[in-house]
């Protein structure tokens, strides 16, 4: 029952953070919004049992990319920006994925509810033998080992990419 | 857990040339602030080396096929191919590359550490057999390659073509990665093997694999330049420096067909009536909308960034095709259009001269007389692209249609085959305006061909002509290896 | 946990996604439509860990976390290309950064 309540909470969250976010106008306004709603998505991270990445979510997420997003448009200062006509002429394409992607919800919302039983004890045994973060550990350093590894070269385009991008001269 | 964390040699040779390619850009870059000025220039050479250790790995990795890493990669003769490929386009944009950042003055270690990174990714793609590897290494591939297109940042062009990749690109990965999310729920895994045998069965729900096989769709069609998405891919290529649009029109693209093939013919196999007409009009829309709007530009890297959309449309009748022989003449086409578009896009760089301010088809005016060889080159990869005979386009067009008439694709072939014609057009007033046309002030004003030039001509020339004159032996390849499972 | 199907999960997902696809589409300002893209892989990533909730795996999550690491590496050469932008121009509106000739 607290769970089906926090659930409503969290999405109420999620939803409310992200039609703020494509809404306001202001830049900044935006981006507090888009926190409010990755904390929403944290909290349901959470509910599902995922609680590192609910730790993950909140410190590289929030505490890194969204505070870079802010130091960027600080920095770009985008009071001009404010003013100006905020969206453009392609609300009619907006519409119709947002009408597609309606369609597919209803999809699920008619196949989904018998088709995805959730099997309620099991899981919660399972994550009490061993922990989310020590499974996730076990799984990242065996099977996962090449992608663990490969992703520290995505890591370092990235480095180089922004000093490229930032550095005085070429 | 495993008995040993650390893998067995023969798994390590099957990841060697992303191994070499890794060590060979960190050394780049490591070497950069040491060297003096003048040994930096010898930095290029490295990358050379280090791309040509890679090829010679992928070649030896193909000697010792099978899975590797709890099956994140599989060498197998189809991973080989698309690594030699992208390897060979690496090696062709390091030689086309070399004079241009020597003319702009922006040769650096970083340009080449991230093409070495870039064709990393692109060789993780071609080897991958998990969706999260196939994930990783386009991301390693697109990361460096937004990078890439806006290199000379104090150029607005490059800036441009950057930011619209950039946002495209990521707007594509989010597809990609929803697909994936809905693979996996409907699948309960994300290898290829696995999804496959679950669709097969039956024991996926129908309805969220063909979700996910359209949102995927999305994803590729968006690397591909494939129409409905193609809109990006105009404008990046006449911002981008002129050698890295050949790259990103040979390499990301060549390794983003390879896991589409790989993707759509093993995991969504079971669905393929499903997805078949979804190809079907992507790859007629490619190939009209490609062609009838380069008809309409002047400016020569636009009109190439068109011809390759409808390129892509040409390779995606072939994989409407669904069969062995469709996906050999994807194979095959691939890299005769990588060696054509490399090859046009370098005499681009060539001719467009400092800053690049000449890349207008008329400022190629008079160009056979003033550099028949050039011209004769430039001649080749366009006869090439309109697929004449003896050059290796031509068996590439060939097997297409072969292959969609083979798989009864008939009105698919008829239009395909209508759309050259009108391709045709276009090339031919290149060649017009350079052999028919006095000598204009640009031609005039043209310096020799740098060495890398040369290089980057004659390579690609020899490959076509070799192509259209013995092609069984790239096919014989093409048509062993393109069996999944 | 008893209370909340899967389905709920999944709607409220494609619900977030299809808010970043319409932000992505008809917001001007480019900040904004990159942090329309973040809402997206959110929804990406809230899916794959209720499907791993339902399947009682790890591989989601391990997913998940590949996509985070992903989305900081975008945002970090992402913002690097938008601020090159902003210095050319000074403008960050997405209809001005348009000089390639259509």
């Amino acid at each position: 029952m607290l769970d089906t309540i926090f659930f409503y909470l969290f999405a109420l969250l999620v939803v409310g953070g992200g039609i703020l976010t494509i809404t306001r106008s202001s830049a900044v306004h935006s981006a507090i919004c888009l926190i409010g709603s990755l904390v929403g998505v944290a909290g349901l991270y959470l509910l599902l049992h995922a609680e590192f990445l609910f730790a993950v979510q909140i410190v590289l997420y929030i505490g890194g990319i969204m505070v870079l997003f802010l130091f960027v448009i600080m920095l770009v200062n985008l009071d001009e920006a404010a003013r100006e006509r905020q969206f453009n002429g392609q609300w009619w394409l907006a519409l119709a994925c947002v009408v597609v992607v309606g369609l597919q919800i209803a999809w699920f919302m008619r196949k989904g509810a018998g088709a995805f039983k959730l099997a309620p004890a099991a899981a919660a045994a399972a994550s009490a033998a061993k922990g989310n973060t020590e499974a996730i550990a076990d799984a990242l350093f065996s099977e996962y080992l090449l992608p663990f590894e490969i992703a520290s070269v995505l890591l370092l385009v990235a480095v180089v990419g922004s000093v490229v991008m930032a550095k005085k001269r070429i | 857990m495993p008995a040993s964390l650390w893998p067995s040699w023969a798994e390590m040779l099957r990841f060697l040339p992303e191994i070499i390619l890794t060590v060979a850009g960190t050394l780049i870059m490591m070497l950069e602030p040491v060297l003096g000025s003048r040994s930096r220039r010898g930095l290029g050479q490295f990358a050379l080396a280090g791309l040509s250790a890679a090829l010679a790995a992928a070649v030896v990795a193909d000697g010792s096929p099978g899975p590797a890493f709890s099956n994140m990669l599989v060498v197998d003769g189809f991973a080989t191919f698309f690594r030699v490929l992208v390897l060979a386009v690496g090696i062709l944009t390091v030689c086309s590359s070399y004079p241009y950042l020597n003319r702009e003055g922006a040769s650096s270690g970083e340009y080449w550490a991230l093409l070495l990174f870039s064709i990393t990714g692109q060789c993780v793609m071609a080897s991958a057999n998990e969706l999260i590897m196939v994930f990783i290494g386009i991301e390693i591939s697109s990361i460096s390659s937004y990078v890439l297109a806006g290199y000379l940042r104090d150029d607005k062009r490059a800036n441009e073509a950057a930011l619209k990749y950039f946002l495209l690109g990521s707007f594509a990965t989010a597809f990609l990665l929803y697909g994936i999310a809905l693979v996996y729920g409907a699948a309960k895994s994300t290898n290829l093997a696995v999804v496959r045998a679950a669709v097969e069965k039956g024991e996926a729900p129908l309805l969220l694999v063909g979700i996910a096989a359209a949102l995927m769709f999305v994803g590729f069609a968006f690397k591909v330049s494939g129409a409905p998405f193609q809109m990006w891919a105009p404008d990046v290529y006449q911002g981008a420096p002129a050698p890295v649009s050949a790259f990103l029109s040979a390499g990301p693209k060549a390794a983003a067909f390879a896991v589409f093939l790989r993707v759509f013919m093993t995991a969504f196999q079971g669905v393929s009536d499903r997805w078949a007409p979804v190809v079907w009009i992507s790859a007629l829309l490619s190939m009209s909308i490609g062609n009838f709007a380069a008809l309409r530009q002047s400016n020569l890297k636009r009109m190439l960034a068109y011809s390759s959309i409808a390129h892509a449309g040409y390779v995606l009748v072939a994989m409407a095709a669904r069969s062995q022989s469709g996906s050999a003449a994807v194979m095959f086409y691939l890299a005769a259009y990588a060696l054509m578009n490399m090859g046009a896009f370098a005499v681009v760089a060539h001719v467009a001269g400092k800053g690049e301010r000449y890349v207008e088809i008329q400022d190629l005016a008079g160009l056979a007389q003033r550099q028949p060889l050039t011209a004769a080159a430039l001649a080749v990869f366009l006869l090439s692209l309109i697929g004449v005979p003896l050059t290796g386009g031509f068996f590439g067009k060939f097997y297409i249609f072969k292959a969609a008439l083979e798989s009864r694709l008939i009105w698919l072939a008829v239009l395909g085959l209508l759309n050259s014609a009108v391709a045709a057009y276009y090339y031919l007033r290149i060649l017009v305006v350079m052999y028919m046309e006095e000598p204009g002030e640009v031609t005039n004003g043209l310096g020799p061909l740098p060495l890398g030039l040369k290089a980057a001509l004659a390579m690609p020339v020899v490959g076509l002509l070799v192509l259209g004159i013995f092609p069984s032996g790239l096919l014989d390849y093409a048509v062993k290896s393109a069996k999944f499972w | 946990m008893t209370g909340v199907p899967l389905s709920w999960y999944l709607i409220l997902s494609a619900l977030l996604f299809a808010l970043g696809v319409a932000g992505f589409l008809f917001r001007r300002n480019i900040i904004t439509v990159f942090m329309s893209i973040e809402l997206m892989l959110n929804a990406v990533n809230l899916s794959f860990v209720a499907f791993s909730y339902q399947l009682k795996q790890v591989n989601g999550h391990i997913f998940t976390f590949f996509v985070m690491v992903v989305a900081a590496a975008e945002a970090a050469v992402g913002l690097a290309i938008i601020l090159t932008v902003f210095k050319n121009r000074e403008t960050l509106n997405v209809d001005e950064v348009n000089s390639l000739k259509n």
